[in-house]
Parts: structure tokens; C-alpha cells; sequence
């Protein structure tokens, strides 16, 4: 063997396949071809609960994912239709455990649809305030959550953490609890801001364009990020719009509908803001789209901050004891950070609800999971999942 | 948008041989629905999913409902002859409304921008596995929405793809959701017992064997 | 060993210690609990371990996410029937010695939604728990609590006599039975070995 042959032959190590004996038994002609049945879950390391997939594998590329739920069915439904409309407003907190303020605004609506109570202006900016401020809580912990399923350990989560207890402060301050707020009444809310509220709120919305650049920075541009997420997991947009998708997931795939605009509930009309749109649907694409809109949340809550008048915090009307709705139904909705959160309530002319609905975000934005994980690897599922924004309270109710 | 009424007349024009019956609503929402017969289920939601001024591509909402049979007694004056002699008399008939299961949809347009209109799928009866035309064909929102209302009340929906229990588990017996669901005997201790409570005790304490 | 000349030993530099401290001592500064989230509390556990509360102060910021890695399973969310045999099942495939903490009410007790049909009151019904925090959910601090009570209890155990923790028990048992979907409810509905529904008596009035 001459020198030059002998540098350019493969280095005799173990890492070096081709020159590693192969097992006895086995041939190239067995491997491949055979598929191979994983349930991820209920327990999995990727942050959002409880959740199982049925995955069918060929290698690792995604042949077939049946979703299964129910790991966190806690009967909110059942349980509410047990117990008086006001009862049941504590246990929308724990529908979607990182928003309960929307969470309450939406029940809250739904109520007032079904009785005709008009809540005062203030209360209406107090809505917009904390609606908002759930928002930032909600899509900053979502991208620190998205980027631990990708890889990034820890740091964009604890970046995100930090950030969200600054807002936790605030709701603590407000209705004394961080995460369970049950803050808004039938016509209202429950109790005026404390003094000095508006201005650490101020501080804090005011300091929050700057970790958001400071957020954007440290990971927007990853190339890891970007390699990951591009192209991966593409929503067309009929298909989205058929499966029911709300929220930032149908718009990244570029469909203009935000319930905020489309709706015009409580007194959106009065906030000139943006509605984000991604254009090829995929994770990067939802990704980048929460930030936008936390963009827009803080220039929303700059204005409502200015612009929130003194006055009274509750319709007048509104009464807790012997509340019973006349005989009908109502569906209220409201765009929460997940998507369109909606209840359907019948009333019976009892105190409490005879039918009790809530339209989860979260489970039907799942409808499409399938669609989006088909011939994508079995870590990009994982990250596909992560883009969705499930939280399993609000899936499974 | 046009009102129910407008599209119930319409509906009426296209679909000359299909039952419908508008429900009014008391409360002060007025969302008014319209409820579809089986037979034309189907073509009645793709016609208002397709229609150009309707355009309701979008099916927000699916509600499983149990209402239980409804006694209603209307007092009426009926003249009788008793002992020959005719009189007015005050007669109280009772009529029974027999119960039914229910699936309601919420439907919107996202490219027009307006809505609700709701659709009412009403079962023959209270029965387990009584059945109603699935929409998810028209609408595929409804997959999981529909697979719920199965598993919770017991609406079969003819033609949904994949019909299996969503949230409880297989060979689950029961369907928790209707009225008369009776929950298994696991009582424990609770700190406010009212006579509901007191009641459950009662039977769990007549039935546990302690040593 | 005399408190007195082990006073005079270390004064002179000697640290003298029992073989049962030292190995409590390092296990008690190195609980890894396993990255189990089942509900809402689950994010209040990873508020616990992130910056402002930091748990990593404790020696338990490592949360893993296979039970055969972990000492320490923390409860945090409510426990529904179709998920209690996959809690019990990893609870069993944890190594010992193991502990448990019930976080929240709905561990404890099945919390605000006792009344459900899918939820199962308390996971005291099929495994030992060794610490409860009640709160809906409890704030980090009380995670933290928790924590500081483990580490006593860690402290506190011996390798012999009664009080040896199960593990050195021949007579105490190594698995827990996984129960079993029934028609109508879980098969059985509670670990009689381990729980007892309370029997309450009311005074006559």
C-alpha cells in the first residue's frame, strides 16, 4: 500500500462504520420497513401536562398521530351545572391555568349576553388592562416553553419566568391571588384597583418593550431556532379555517381574524392596534407572530393605562344572591391568548345553569395535529406540539 | 346578516321537503336557532357553509345537550254534564314533553365576518346510541367536538369518521354528562354536609363493612 | 459519642459525625424530584425552580424527567382516574428510598373538584404520601416548605429499629398495585392497605 493510500483510507476507529464488523445475523435487507408503535405520554418531558400521542413510526419520520386525551378531565362542566352561576367562576381560573383573567372575562361576557348587564367604563379598561397583561404572561411563557421543547434548556424559560412574575405581582396586588385571580363579577368587577396599581403597571409595561427586544435578540435569529422551525409544521390556511383553528396559530397561516377586531367586544374599537400575519404557517411563523402581538399588547395597554376613567367598577344591577337568569341561552366568546374561548350557557330560570359549555381553544387548534406532524421527524412533533399553545386544563376541562 | 327568518325561507326554497323549526330565544343575547331534520342535516349545513351571502365556513361551537322529559299542565274549562245538570268545570290536563338529546352548533363566518347561526340536531329519544347526522364532513372542527358529545352523553353521530370515546377511557360503560348519570360510591368525609351529603353518607356508612 | 468531646474534638480541628447522618446529610441536600406536572401547580412548581424562588438552593433544581433517575415525586395537579394507574405505575418504577408530596388541594383531596366523576379524591388513595401542601395551588413558597419538611423528615430516618423507612423493611411492601379502568369507576377504587376512608362520628345535638 502506497503513502498516499494509506492517508486517505479511513482511520481504523469504532466510530468508522465501514470498517466495523457488522453483527452476526443481520443484513441491510432486514433493516427498515418496519413500523414501530410509541405512545409519548401521558407522562413526557416536554412542558405542557399530561398529554398523549399515539405515534406510528417509520424510522423516525411521523406515518400516522392519533392524539388521547382526557388524562385532565376534571368535569368543569358537570360540576357547573351543579352549582350556582356565580360558583362556577372560580373554576374557570383552572381552565386554562396561565389565563385566568380572560378566562373569567369570557364567562363574565357570556353571563352579561345571557342577562342583559352592561358593565361600567371603568370596568371595561379593567378588563382590557389584566386581558392583556394574561396575554404577555401568557405568550412569553409559551415562547420560553416552545424553545425548552427545542433544545434551550432553561435560559429563555427562566427569561420568561422572571418576566412573568412581574405581572403576577400585579394580579396579586389586584385580586390577591398570583395565579387564580377570579376577578371578574356578572356586570363588572370585583374589587377597585388598590392605590398605586396603575403606576406599577405603567413600570412594568413600560419596561416591557425592552425585554422583548432583549428576548428577541437572544434567541429570534438562533440559527438552531431558525433551522428547526422553518417549513416545519405547515398549516394551509382552508385547512385551518375548516378544522376551526383560532388564534395565533390561524393567523400565522395568514387568515385575518382576530375576535378583538371581527367581534369588537367590551371596547376593543376604541384601541388602533395591528393584527399580526405569518405567511407560511409553520412553527417560526407562530412563533414570531406572539411576539408581534405582545408588541401590540403593550401599545394597547399604554393607551388603556392613559386613557382608564375614575367611576364605578360594577353595574348596579348586578346582584349576587337570588341570581337567576330568565329561561334562554347565550354564547358569549372573546379572543383569548389561545384562541377564541367561548361559553354557551342555558338557563332554565333556576340559579343554576341547566347547560354549561365551554368551547376550549386548545382542543379543537388540536384537530390539526395530525395533519401538521405527517412525514415531519418525531422531535419536530414535539416542537409542532409546543407551537399549538395547548394548556391540558382547558383540553380536557 | 340576514335574520333567521330570511334564511329559514330560503332554506325552505331550496330544500322544499326538510323540516324546520325556529326555536326563539327569551334572554337578552336573542340568538335565535333553527332545528334541522335528519334527512337533510348534511346539505342543509353544506348549503349554508357554500352559500354566497351566507358563507359559514366556520363551525365555532358543538354542545351536546340532555333535556329530560318536560311536564307541562294546562288548566282548561270544559263544560260537563254531571247529575244531569250541565256546568262549567275546571279540568287540568297534563301533557308530557318527551325528553330528547340534543347537539347544537355555532356557526360564523370568518371571511364575512358575522354570525352565530345555530343549528339544532334533535334524537328521537333519551336512548344510548340514539342517532343524528354528523356535520364534521362539512365542518372538520367538529371531529373532536362531536367524538365529546358521544363519549358524554351517548349521541351517535352517523358518519364521523373516527366516533371513540374522547375523555374517559375505553370500556368506560356510563355517560356522565346526562341528567341521570348516578356517580359510583366513593364518599368521603366532607367538612360541609348538607342534606345531599348527609344522604351520600348515610348509604356509604350502610354499605361499608368495617372490621 | 460524648457531646462533650465531640464539642472538644472539633475544636481541635476532628469532625466526628454517625454514618446514618452523613448519608441522610447527602441525601437530603440532593433530592431530585421528577419532572411530573399534572395541572396548574405544575407551573407553580416551575416558578419554584426558576430565578426568584430557586429551588437549586435546596440541591433539587435537577428534575428529571425518568422516574428511575428520581427520589422525590411531587403531586402538583389533580389526579383524575384515567391518570392514576400511570401515577401509580411511576411511583413503582421510581428507585427507593422515594417520597411523595401532595401538592395542592386537588392532591391532598381531589380539591375544588372533589365532586367530579373522573377525579380521584386524593392520590392517598393508592400511594403513600409523605408530604401535604394544601393551597389552590400553593405559592413557591410553600413548595419551598415543603421542601425544608422533606429534609427534616430525610434527617430524621434511621437505618434500623421501627422507625427505618420501608425500604429496609423485608415485611414492607416494594410495589404499590396499579388499579385497573372498570366499567364504572377504577378496579379498586382505593388501596385498602394504605388508605381508610375517615369515619366521622358527630356529636348528638
Amino acid at each position: 500500500m502506497s503513502e498516499s493510500e494509506l492517508l486517505s483510507a479511513p482511520a481504523p476507529t469504532a466510530m468508522n462504520y465501514e470498517i466495523r464488523p457488522k453483527p452476526a445475523g443481520t443484513s441491510d435487507a432486514e433493516v427498515g420497513g418496519e413500523l414501530l408503535e410509541v405512545a409519548m405520554g401521558p407522562h413526557h418531558p416536554s412542558t405542557h401536562g399530561v398529554f398523549r400521542m399515539d405515534v406510528v413510526l417509520d424510522g423516525e419520520q411521523v406515518v400516522k398521530l392519533k392524539p388521547v386525551f382526557g388524562y385532565l378531565h376534571r368535569n368543569h362542566e358537570k360540576i357547573a351545572e351543579n352549582t350556582t352561576y356565580l360558583a362556577s367562576m372560580p373554576y374557570t381560573d383552572r381552565l386554562d391555568y396561565l389565563c385566568s383573567m380572560t378566562n373569567n372575562w369570557a364567562y363574565a361576557l357570556s353571563v352579561e349576553r345571557l342577562t342583559g348587564l352592561i358593565p361600567p367604563e371603568r370596568a371595561e379598561y379593567i378588563r382590557v388592562i389584566t386581558a392583556e397583561l394574561t396575554r404577555l404572561v401568557n405568550h412569553t411563557c409559551l415562547i420560553g416553553f416552545l424553545l425548552q421543547d427545542m433544545g434551550a434548556l432553561g435560559t429563555p424559560l427562566m427569561y420568561a419566568f422572571r418576566q412573568r412574575e412581574l405581572i403576577l405581582d400585579l394580579f396579586e396586588s389586584l385580586s390577591g391571588s398570583r395565579m387564580m385571580c377570579n376577578y371578574m363579577r356578572f356586570g363588572g368587577c370585583r374589587a377597585d384597583l388598590p392605590a398605586g396599581w396603575l403606576e406599577q403597571a405603567a413600570q412594568v409595561v413600560g419596561g416591557y418593550g425592552q425585554f422583548l427586544d432583549e428576548f428577541q435578540a437572544l434567541i429570534s435569529e438562533n440559527e438552531i431556532l431558525v433551522a428547526r422551525s422553518q417549513g416545519v409544521g405547515v398549516l394551509p390556511a382552508e385547512l385551518a379555517i375548516n378544522s376551526s383553528i383560532t388564534g395565533p396559530m390561524l393567523r400565522a397561516s395568514g387568515v385575518n381574524f382576530d375576535l378583538r377586531k371581527a367581534d369588537r367586544y367590551g371596547i376593543y374599537d376604541r384601541f388602533p392596534f395591528r393584527v399580526p400575519l405569518g405567511d407560511h404557517g409553520d412553527v417560526y411563523d407562530r412563533y414570531m407572530i406572539r411576539l408581534l402581538e405582545m408588541r401590540e399588547s403593550v401599545k394597547i395597554l399604554e393607551q388603556a393605562l392613559r386613557e382608564i376613567p375614575a367611576g364605578p367598577i360594577i353595574d348596579p344591577k348586578a346582584k349576587i344572591r337570588g341570581f337567576r337568569p330568565k329561561a334562554g341561552e347565550a354564547y358569549g366568546r372573546i379572543e383569548c391568548p389561545k384562541g377564541e374561548l367561548g361559553f354557551y350557557l342555558i338557563s332554565d330560570g333556576s340559579p343554576n345553569p341547566y347547560r354549561y359549555r365551554v368551547r376550549p381553544p386548545s382542543l379543537i387548534n388540536l384537530t390539526v395535529l395530525e395533519d401538521m406532524c405527517l412525514g415531519q421527524t418525531v422531535a419536530d412533533a414535539v416542537i409542532i406540539l409546543g407551537s399549538v399553545d395547548i394548556v391540558l386544563g382547558e383540553v380536557d376541562r | 346578516m340576514e335574520t333567521l327568518e330570511q334564511i329559514q325561507a330560503r332554506l325552505t326554497a331550496e330544500f322544499p321537503a326538510a323540516r324546520l323549526e325556529r326555536v326563539a330565544n327569551e334572554s337578552a343575547a336573542g340568538q335565535p336557532s333553527l332545528v334541522v331534520d335528519h334527512a337533510h342535516g348534511q346539505a342543509i349545513a353544506r348549503w349554508l357553509r357554500d352559500d354566497p351571502a351566507l358563507r359559514l365556513d366556520y363551525c365555532s361551537n358543538v354542545t351536546g345537550v340532555d333535556w329530560l322529559p318536560l311536564e307541562t299542565s294546562t288548566k282548561t274549562r270544559v263544560k260537563k254534564v254531571v247529575d244531569g245538570v250541565e256546568k262549567e268545570v275546571e279540568e287540568t290536563v297534563k301533557s308530557v314533553r318527551p325528553g330528547y338529546l340534543e347537539a347544537v352548533y355555532h356557526l360564523y363566518s370568518m371571511s364575512l365576518r358575522h354570525g352565530p347561526v345555530i343549528l339544532r340536531l334533535r334524537t328521537a329519544d333519551r336512548a344510548v346510541g340514539a342517532p343524528v347526522p354528523s356535520l364534521t364532513p362539512v365542518w372538520r372542527g367538529a371531529e373532536f367536538q362531536e367524538r365529546e358529545i358521544y363519549d358524554l352523553f351517548g349521541i351517535v353521530f352517523e358518519g364521523h369518521p373516527d366516533l371513540r370515546r374522547l375523555l374517559m377511557w375505553e370500556g368506560y360503560q356510563d355517560h356522565p354528562m346526562r341528567k341521570d348519570y348516578a356517580e359510583p360510591d366513593d364518599y368521603e368525609y366532607e367538612p360541609t354536609p348538607h342534606d345531599e351529603v348527609l344522604e351520600k353518607a348515610g348509604k356509604h356508612a350502610a354499605a361499608e363493612v368495617r372490621p | 459519642m460524648d457531646e462533650g468531646l465531640r464539642n472538644e474534638l472539633s475544636k481541635q480541628g476532628v469532625f466526628t459525625t454517625k454514618l446514618t447522618d452523613l448519608y441522610n446529610w447527602g441525601r437530603k441536600n440532593s433530592v431530585w424530584p421528577l419532572q411530573f406536572g399534572l395541572a396548574c401547580c405544575a407551573i407553580e412548581m416551575i416558578a419554584a425552580s426558576m430565578a426568584r424562588y430557586d429551588l437549586a438552593r435546596f440541591g433539587a433544581e435537577v428534575f428529571r424527567p425518568s422516574p428511575r433517575q428520581a427520589d422525590l415525586m411531587i403531586v402538583a395537579g389533580t389526579v383524575t382516574k384515567k391518570m392514576a394507574p400511570q401515577v401509580v405505575r411511576l411511583y413503582n418504577q421510581m428507585p427507593e428510598p422515594k417520597y411523595v408530596i401532595a401538592m395542592g388541594a386537588c392532591a391532598i383531596s381531589g380539591g375544588p373538584f372533589k365532586q367530579g366523576y373522573n377525579v380521584l379524591k386524593g392520590v392517598d388513595r393508592f400511594i403513600p404520601v409523605d408530604i401535604h401542601i394544601p393551597g389552590c395551588p400553593p405559592r413557591p413558597e410553600a413548595l419551598i416548605h415543603a421542601f425544608m419538611l422533606l429534609q427534616q423528615k430525610i434527617a430524621a430516618q434511621t437505618f434500623t429499629g421501627a422507625g427505618r423507612p420501608r425500604f429496609l423493611d423485608p415485611a414492607g411492601p416494594s410495589e404499590f398495585p396499579v388499579p385497573e379502568f372498570g366499567a364504572h369507576d377504577l378496579v379498586p377504587p382505593n388501596n385498602p392497605a394504605i388508605w381508610r376512608a375517615p369515619k366521622v362520628q358527630r356529636a348528638e345535638s
